[in-house]
């Protein structure tokens, strides 16, 4: 498997690891070796075992059959604690779980001392100066001072990796850490991995995103119902490794930046997302697929959930198929064909199991129950035939209208929640993240879903992710300090728009960014 | 396609278990009639059992208004004192200001109404939560019920605080309400009970309002981005409660025929247990009015039964007390391996 470079110590080896839950098989004999100063890219679409595969290795579950080989010494962790302790970290995907609020920065860096293994007394100063040290180890930039629940995501991705390091780590596993980061952001999370690796660290690296393992992975090794199906050394070709993933070929056919001349459905005038902002311009055409790409925090969610009713602009104005367009609410928004899908769909979107009206039949109808049932009446046939409907027109998995969302894979939820809102007739669809936790096949299956409904309606998206951005739009917009900018040109490549994203403040210059490694 | 297989084959083995779960409380109530039955032969005579049934009533009627805010995502605390200063409402309104059965009727459920909007209004615009604000205004009730009457108990020909003596009496009619028998044999209070379980019944499952009322309790936001007017709802929800726990003291008040100062007591914990008891009722997990109505039910057949069998009067809220522990862990505990 490893190429013909001198024999490198192998950090980490799995053999012929199985683990069932009940009468599923998450893994079937899966096998992995990870050398030190590498960075393995595991892929894999939702259910293939990559999580299962994780939480072996990071000692929350135990394997069925199978051994694990750390720096050549054979391991079982029954517990977190001693994995860490045998040196294998792992950062979550969940960055409020990767340090305690209400502790600054500098308490966090030394949590896992002040939680075990340090000194019994400590002060503020010695914390202090011990999380100086910590924050050295990674380059770590941050105000120690500062509260945990302050930091946006990235910031606490970098204190879960630096405490990792901190402990002597020899595998670090980081499981989807760019999922809620920036292109910038995710940038500098790759400096630190590439001086981690250097320093002979072995990083598995989970995502979904290619272009992130363009520019970080050695590697890239493919699961896929359990078992390791296939491995592809650097250059990736990340063609051949998505139709491994999925089991078939995908065609992410990017879209012509072709100028639609159909009228203008949805327009914004001279708005400014907050006081003291750029203005700026914004027109959708019907049947147009907009996407609005930008770092986190740059005001993409803001601009929606203005669209939507659910704050105001500082200045400018909305108009709605000619006609002046103020929101004060969701309900008034719905009422008039202006549709919006939240980020996190649990938290934006969807009901506990328990709930009547968690099914996909009843998550569907939710928003639609005023005007299925005007006289209260509930009449579940009518619920059941738009989710039937729904389930064979996306594909969804599952039994049938009744099976309740926790019951499906992150990509079948968010094809729930986005026939939710193909279930009536629209004029705007609002998409925040729509792809968040989707993997490749559903995606493709998403993307689908939303350039065939745009009959007649416009469809704005924000992502952070450029890539998907280019696979789902007509027309990409990057926003930047709560104003938006057009990406530059026509784009022929996903290099030229992240590019754009990247060299707006100095396009003066004209000159494009060259992407290194 | 593995999700379809998993299901299918794991089925059979969960449906024993599953099963047992959700009638589990069904079981255990026939269990408990026959064994009652069987140790003392008049516990099962129409008469005891309707007996049973009127005792239940009013926790069961409070009990579905406290169900009706949990599935709203709120609690009202406040039931008991509601039920406890509407018996004391009634009285005043016919023996100190001699009104009619009839306006007693109506000024109470309105006072009951306004109440549950006063409690909707501190929670949805002030912001006070739930558990807060429903607590305060049962102290609140508690305290302003002892006011009008100088903290007395309200009988006819009562002495007033200000020397005179009460003229008026409770009016036949109303005590009709809390005594009287439907064909000599179904107490008014069960039919009263039946009607509201019915009702709320409805409401809850089948109309698309109901539906509402537990998606704001599941997940708010989700049910604001969905557009649904959530602090109506929330109001609603506590209005209704209010209304249902004054509909309880009328039933008490009719029942006892005075204004008792130490009336519904106990009121506010029984109907909260008949609710959390309700969540294991066809392993729902959750609020729900059969539920409520169940348990309030499950409860009084235990107490009576140990009654008859001479268990002594003050073993009543341990009996309760164990019954709520056993049907939480039911519902929260036992068998979460499945998932």
């Amino acid at each position: 498997m490893s190429t013909s470079s001198p024999p490198k110590k192998i950090a980490v080896s799995v053999t012929g690891l199985e683990k069932s839950f009940g009468p599923t098989r998450a893994l079937a004999g899966a096998d992995l070796v990870v050398e030190a100063g590498e960075i393995v890219a595991l892929m894999g679409a939702n259910g293939a075992g990559k999580s299962t595969l994780v939480k072996i290795l990071s000692g929350s579950i135990s394997a069925d059959a199978g051994t694990i080989l750390l720096n050549g010494k054979q391991v079982s962790f029954a517990s977190p604690a001693e994995a860490q302790a045998a040196g294998v970290a792992t950062v979550h995907q969940a960055t409020d779980q990767a340090g305690a609020a209400g502790l600054t920065v500098a308490e966090n860096l030394t949590l896992n001392e002040l939680c075990g293994t340090g000194s019994f007394f400590v002060s503020p100063r010695s914390t202090r100066k011990r999380a100086a040290q910590i924050a050295a180890l990674i380059d770590l930039d941050l105000p120690l001072d500062r509260d945990f629940i302050d930091l946006r995501p990235a910031e606490r991705q970098l204190i879960a990796i630096a405490r990792a390091v901190a402990s002597k780590a020899s595998v670090l596993i980081l499981d989807e850490p760019t999922s809620s980061l920036s292109s910038t952001e995710a940038e500098r999370l790759f400096s630190v991995l590439r001086r981690l690796k250097a320093s002979g660290i072995a990083i598995l690296y989970i995502s979904h995103r290619t272009g992130d393992l363009a520019a970080i992975a050695d590697r890239a090794v493919v699961l896929r119902g359990g078992k390791v199906v296939a491995s592809f050394a650097k250059p990736i070709d990340f063609s051949a490794a998505v139709a491994a993933m999925i089991g078939r070929t995908l065609d992410a056919a990017l879209h012509d930046g072709m100028v639609s001349s159909a009228p203008i459905l949805a327009s914004v005038k001279r708005a400014r997302l907050i006081p003291g902002s750029r203005p700026f311009d914004l027109d959708l055409r019907s049947g147009e697929v907009v996407a609005i790409t930008g770092t986190l925090g740059s005001g993409k969610s803001r601009l929606l959930r203005a669209l939507f009713g659910l704050e105001q602009l500082a200045e400018g104005s909305f108009t709605l198929d000619g006609k002046p367009w103020l929101s004060n609410g969701p309900a008034r928004s719905i009422d008039n064909g202006v549709f919006m899908v939240a980020e996190d769909r649990w938290a934006s979107s969807l009901l506990p199991p328990e709930i009547p009206g968690a099914s996909i039949a009843g998550t569907i109808a939710l928003p639609h129950l005023p005007r299925w049932f005007p006289l209260g009446l509930l009449r579940e046939t009518r619920e059941r035939l738009a989710a039937s409907d729904a389930i064979s027109r996306l594909g969804i998995k599952a039994r049938g209208p009744d099976d309740t969302l926790d019951q499906l894979s992150g990509g079948n939820q968010q094809k729930v929640v986005l026939a939710r809102w193909q279930a009536a007739p629209c004029r705007l669809l609002l998409l925040d993240e729509p792809f968040q936790g989707v993997d490749v096949g559903a995606r493709a299956d998403l993307i689908a879903a939303i350039r065939n409904s745009q009959s007649g309606s416009a469809t704005l998206i924000a992502t952070s992710d450029t890539e998907e951005a280019l696979e789902v739009a007509d027309r990409i917009l990057v926003m930047r300090d709560h104003s938006l900018y057009e990406a530059d040109g026509h784009h022929e490549s996903l290099a030229a728009v992240i590019g754009s994203v990247e060299s707006i403040e100095t396009r003066a210059a004209g000159i494009q960014d060259k992407h290194h490694d | 396609m593995t999700d379809q297989a998993t299901a299918s084959s794991s089925k059979p083995a969960s449906t024993f278990a599953e099963t047992a779960r959700k009638y589990a409380l069904f079981v255990l109530l026939g269990l408990m009639l026959v064994g009652f039955w069987s140790a003392q032969p008049a516990f099962i005579n129409s008469a005891n059992l309707f007996s049973i049934l009127q005792a239940v009533s009013v926790v069961a009627i409070l009990g579905v208004g406290v169900s009706i805010t949990m599935s709203a995502g709120g609690f009202d605390l406040s039931v008991g004192s509601v039920a406890a200063s509407s018996v004391m409402a009634a009285s005043y309104a016919m023996v100190v200001l001699q009104l009619n059965a009839f306006e007693t009727l109506g000024l109470v459920l309105l006072m009951g109404a306004f109440i549950g909007l006063v409690n909707g209004l501190l929670i949805v615009r002030v912001g006070v939560p739930d558990l807060l604000a429903t607590l305060s205004t049962m102290f609140l009730l508690a305290g302003l019920q002892l006011i009008p009457t100088g903290g007395r108990s309200i009988t006819a020909g009562m002495m007033l605080p200000n020397g005179t003596t009460a003229a008026g009496a409770y009016d036949p009619a109303f005590l009709i309400l809390g005594r009287g028998r439907l064909f000599d044999t179904v107490p008014y209070p069960v039919i009263v009970m039946g009607i509201v379980a019915l009702l709320a019944w409805f409401l809850m499952e089948r109309t698309r309002w109901g539906r509402v009322f537990y998606a704001i309790g599941g997940n708010e936001t989700a049910a604001h981005l969905a557009g649904a007017p959530t602090k109506a709802y929330r109001l609603w929800a506590y209005v209704l409660s209010g209304t249902l726990a004054s509909l309880g003291g009328l039933i008490v008040a009719s029942r006892v025929g005075r204004g008792d100062v130490s009336a519904g007591n106990s009121l506010l914990l029984d109907a909260v247990a008949a609710s959390l008891i309700g969540f294991a009722v066809l392993d729902k997990r959750r609020p729900h009015v059969l539920g409520t109505v169940l348990g309030a039910i499950f409860v009084g057949v235990l107490l009576n039964g140990l009654t008859m069998l001479n268990a002594p009067y003050y073993t009543q809220d341990f009996v309760k007390g164990v019954v709520l522990v056993g049907a939480l862990a039911l519902t929260f505990g036992l068998g979460k391996k499945k998932r």
